[in-house]
């Protein structure tokens, strides 16, 4: 018996984006706030997995063809990356760099190399939700 | 600031990451990882030069000084630690190359390998309590992984055993070190050597040393906390084994090592006494273990128990020579018993079976295998002139000298055992009539014992070389017997 989903279907269109926006608030407001690329990764993971629970595996491979290891490798490289980055500069691995920059629209704006190491760990906690519920979503 | 330290960490840890992009393409793999691992053993090389050269080399991450920051320690016995795991690797992905089967490597049996490299790696380097914990657990995982992939029975069975008992241990470990971090409220090893001296010999100190023997003996496997190890260890296929067997058990003695010689050396008469005791029980269990059993995994298997045994024992009496014989022993033993691992797994492959009743007569169609067997038990029981003889020696003898006659007997009448044990599958094994086996015509015997017969030589350099290495091991000892040396390194005071 197929069973008719279209009030969960439209609220999670509009609840999706609600989600996300929170989840890349808490992203950004890691430094000063309560939040950072953990809990940032793990509620856009809630956001897909949401999107799983209206539709189905297909349709959301469809919406997202993302390979979510890919995603995870993605994740580690960056956040090596910054860590090795110090290496050139001939500092101990890990060490941050910042900045104070004028930006148009968000004016006075600290820029700081954590924020690239959060989005490795932002990736990373993604690609590893969804890795793990898509395989066993899809393991009979 | 040296960062040159961090490289043995670093180079596996993007090799793993790197090669998740190339699960298909097997040949790909296969040379990253091999090109990889030659890099490794270069920097790994060069660092343990440096600190031969110029000291301790410390590196504090995040540019963070000493106490505040994760700080990066390579003293000698770290650096000979790393320089061996990274040959090691070296070696078990060259055999891998050609046994480990497509179905494995397709499925990140590569990236995962690397990612154990960089737990161990990074286990010896690091200087800091929790951050040994965090290196702990990459390597735990990886070998999770090592442990189940390929999916057959026995593999499933033991890898739920062996998470089961590591998940157990890691909880304590945590529990361990939260109960420290009350007691000296800080992280860094170097900082918490300090501050326990400035405390003394207090009861709560002594539980802690406890409780720290029984995290690292679960990992290390020492008697009563091995029952896990022998089953575990006998479900992954030959070139995993190899890596078990020589890094990760090494990885829990190193930190036994490692916390009882920096930070538990005040109430000496009652940790130390312990720690010798259950060596000597695990010596005597392990031994036990090699006689019972005619299959050729398990008489290995209960090997690297009797050796961790044996470098216990020389750490537990804690004066230089024995900790020099300690660390001679270590490093010979990662070699050997890599070494034996993989030339098992050649005579698996070869006979299609690990039960000594089935298997005769090797000798006449592979005589390079036989005689490479022979050199490696025979270094493996410390016959003169080969690899295990000058560490064995140290101990024993310091052994006798504090008057640990029980001990030291012990460790004499294990060498004889030992030996008994392995000559036991090259004499029933190897010598015999010659029987005719399923899968010989396809075993690419020559390739696989490219490897063992290299990790061989070096067990005979080591041997004959004693006396040119004698300086760099003792340098390694003289940091563990004064910890100030370590101390003065790391918070450069």
């Amino acid at each position: 018996m197929k069973t008719n989903d279209i009030i969960l279907q439209t609220v999670t269109k509009f609840t999706l984006f609600v989600i996300i926006l929170f989840s890349i608030h808490l992203f950004f407001a890691g430094h000063y706030y309560p939040g950072g690329g953990f809990i940032g990764g793990l509620m856009t993971s809630g956001a897909i997995v949401l999107l799983l629970l209206a539709f189905d595996i297909k349709t959301v491979k469809m919406i997202l063809p993302v390979d979510y290891l890919k995603v995870v490798a993605v994740g580690l490289l960056f956040a090596i990356g910054t860590g090795a980055g110090a290496l050139f500069f001939d500092k101990p691995f890990l060490t941050h760099a910042y900045t104070y920059a004028y930006l148009p629209l968000l004016g006075k704006t600290s820029l700081h190399t954590a924020v690239l190491f959060d989005t490795g760990v932002f990736l990373v906690v993604i690609g590893v939700t969804m890795t793990i519920i898509q395989t066993i979503g899809e393991s009979e | 600031m040296n960062n040159l330290i961090i490289l043995p960490i670093l180079i596996p840890l993007i090799t793993g990451v790197v090669l998740i992009f190339f699960t298909k393409n097997i040949m790909a793999q296969r040379w990253i990882s091999a090109i990889s691992a030659l890099l490794t053993i270069i920097a790994s090389f060069m660092l343990a030069h440096q600190v031969y050269r110029n000291g301790i080399q410390t590196m504090d991450l995040s540019n963070w000084e000493a106490p505040y920051g994760i700080t990066l320690v390579s003293d000698m016995l770290s650096a000979l630690l790393v320089l061996t795991t990274s040959i090691i690797a070296f070696a078990a992905l060259f055999y891998s190359f050609k046994s480990i089967g497509e179905a494995r490597e397709r499925f990140f049996y590569y990236p995962v390998v690397n990612f154990l490299i960089v737990g161990v790696n990074g286990a010896f380097t690091t200087g800091d309590i929790f951050n040994l914990f965090v290196f702990f657990e990459v390597m735990l995982m990886s070998s999770y992984v090592l442990i189940v992939l390929g999916g057959t029975k026995i593999q499933l069975r033991e890898s739920i055993k062996y998470i089961l008992v590591n998940v157990i241990s890691s909880a304590l470990f945590v529990i361990a070190v939260a109960y420290l971090y009350s007691v000296v409220g800080t992280l860094n090893m170097a900082h918490i050597s300090v501050r326990l001296s400035e405390i003394g010999s207090a009861g709560i100190i002594t539980v802690i040393a406890v409780l720290f023997l029984i995290v690292f003996g679960l990992k290390g496997a020492i008697f009563p906390l091995y029952f896990w190890l022998p089953g575990s260890y006998y479900a992954p296929p030959a070139p995993v084994m190899a890596l078990f067997g020589a890094l990760l058990t090494k990885v829990g003695v190193y930190s036994i090592t490692r916390t009882y010689t920096l930070f538990f050396y005040h109430d000496v008469g009652y940790t130390h006494q312990l720690l010798q005791t259950l060596a000597v029980m695990t010596i005597i269990a392990g031994v036990i273990g090699a006689l019972a059993y005619t299959d050729i995994k398990k008489i290995i298997i209960y090997n690297i128990i009797v050796a961790v045994g044996v470098i216990l024992f020389g750490v537990s009496i804690l004066t230089p020579e024995s900790l020099t014989g300690s660390i001679f022993y270590l490093i010979h033993d990662m070699n050997i018993k890599a070494t034996l691992f993989l030339l098992i797994g050649i005579i698996i492959v070869i006979t299609g079976t690990s039960d000594l009743e089935k298997i005769s007569g090797l000798i006449n169609r592979y005589p390079a295998l036989g005689w490479t067997f022979f050199i490696a038990t025979a270094a493996l029981a410390g016959i003169p002139p080969l690899s295990g003889f000058a560490g064995k020696l140290m101990v024993v003898r310091s052994g006798f000298e504090t008057e640990n006659y029980i001990g030291a007997f012990v460790v004499l009448m294990s060498s004889l055992l030992v030996l008994f044990s392995v000559m036991r599958i090259f004499i029933r094994g190897f010598w015999g009539t010659p029987r005719a086996y399923k899968n010989e015509e396809r075993a690419p015997v020559k390739w696989l014992l490219v490897a063992p017969a290299i990790l061989t030589v070096f067990a005979v350099l080591y041997g004959f070389g004693t006396e040119a290495i004698y300086p760099v091991i003792s340098t390694a000892a003289e940091t563990l017997a004064n910890p100030e040396i370590y101390i003065n390194a790391v918070l450069k005071e």
